[in-house]
This record gives structure tokens, sequence and C-alpha cells, in this order.
């Protein structure tokens, strides 16, 4: 019975690494490459570490996995948003079909977010 | 050959994709992706070879590899952001 947790757990966790491969190869620009291995990725090894967790009937195995899970989902957010960051203000272009860029403009020449002085148009309550 | 074995040898398969964008490219930022998606398939080896061997040891080499490749996603963001601007 814990056997078949296991083999589930592993076997969705595949899946899901699978997934994230195919979408490293097929997405059609850097942004959507990073939600394949930031999202599907972490949750691949995050459900093969859950299986090693299962598997193990001992509280020490346990939580070494457990701890490396809680620190990939700590850690995996935080690498994706300082590269993508980092690619957009090298000038990685989005994929053609993105036709709203919402922090174009915003960002000054020292990195900095400018998010107070820029403000969206008001529409005129005279016309 | 049990199932994990098999999970094992599945789990290899993905690797050729990670490559492909790792050589590819097209640009930096790109290479980074696949060489981060290659460290969480390593990860996930090193986690499943624990179940396949029984020796737990392979958890904590789980672990390192996720800090080392979380540390090499930072540095490299951090030179793609700041490189060309001198005195930075």
């Amino acid at each position: 019975m814990v056997d078949l947790l296991v083999y589930a757990l592993a076997s969705v966790g595949i899946f899901f690494l699978f997934v994230a491969a195919i979408g490293v190869v097929r997405m059609p620009d850097l942004y959507n490459r990073m939600h394949a291995t930031s999202k599907a990725g972490t949750l691949g090894v995050g459900l093969i570490l859950v299986a090693v967790a299962v598997f193990y009937h001992e509280l020490s195995v346990a939580a070494r996995a457990l701890s490396a899970l809680a620190f990939i989902i700590l850690t995996a957010p935080v690498a994706a948003h300082a590269l993508g960051r980092a690619a957009y203000l090298s000038g990685v272009k989005p994929c053609e079909d993105t036709y709203i860029d919402e922090l174009a403009g915003h960002y000054q020449k020292n990195h900095r977010l400018e998010s107070v002085e820029v403000k969206p148009p008001v529409a005129d309550p005279s016309e | 050959m049990s199932f994990l074995e098999g999970a094992l040898l599945a789990l290899t398969l993905t690797l050729p994709f990670a490559v492909y964008r790792l050589v590819k490219g097209p640009t930096l930022p790109d290479r980074v992706v696949g060489l981060d998606l290659i460290t969480s398939v390593s990860v996930a080896m090193a986690a499943l070879y624990a179940l396949v061997s029984g020796q737990t040891a392979f958890l904590d080499v789980a672990i390192a590899l996720a800090l080392f490749a979380f540390l090499a996603t930072l540095g490299l963001a951090r030179y793609i952001e700041y490189r060309g601007h001198k005195g930075d």
C-alpha cells in the first residue's frame, strides 16, 4: 500500500519534470520558459522528495527530505525573479504575441523601479 | 529492473531537452534557464537514487545540489544584469 503511494508520487513527479523539459524547448520566449522550469520543475522535484519522505518510516530521513523540499520551494521563486529581472533589464524582448509590457518606461538608469511619478492617463470628466 | 530503477531511467530522458536549451540559447538567460532545469533534474535523480540504493546520504547530496543551483542562478543573474556597467 505504501509502495503504491510512493510509486504514484514518483510517477507524477517525473511527469511534471517531463512537462517542464518540453516547455523549456517548446515555449516561444524566455519569460514563458521560466514559467515551465520554476512551476512545473519545482512541483516535480517536490513530489519526488515527498515520495522519499513517505518511503522511509524514519523521522531523520523524512525531516531531511522535507527540509530539502522547503528549501526548493523557498528559493525557486527568488531565483526565477532575479533571472527574469536581469533578462528584462539587459534587453531580452518578449515574443511577438505579447502586446502589453507594463514595465516599459518604468525602470530608471540605476535599475530602480519608478512607480510613483509615472501615472496612467486619467479620462477627462468634462467630455 | 524494478519500478524505481525504470523511473530513474525515465528521468534521464528529460536531460536532452534541457541540454538543447543550454546549447541553443539564443540569449544568455535562456542558457541559465536550461542549466536550472538540469540541476532540478539532478536533485530529483539524487532523491530517487536514495530510494533505489537505500542509502539516505543521497538526500544530503540533493540538499547541497539545490543550494549550489540557487547560488549559481543568483550569481549568473547578477552578472547578466550588471555586465557592461563599469563601476557597479
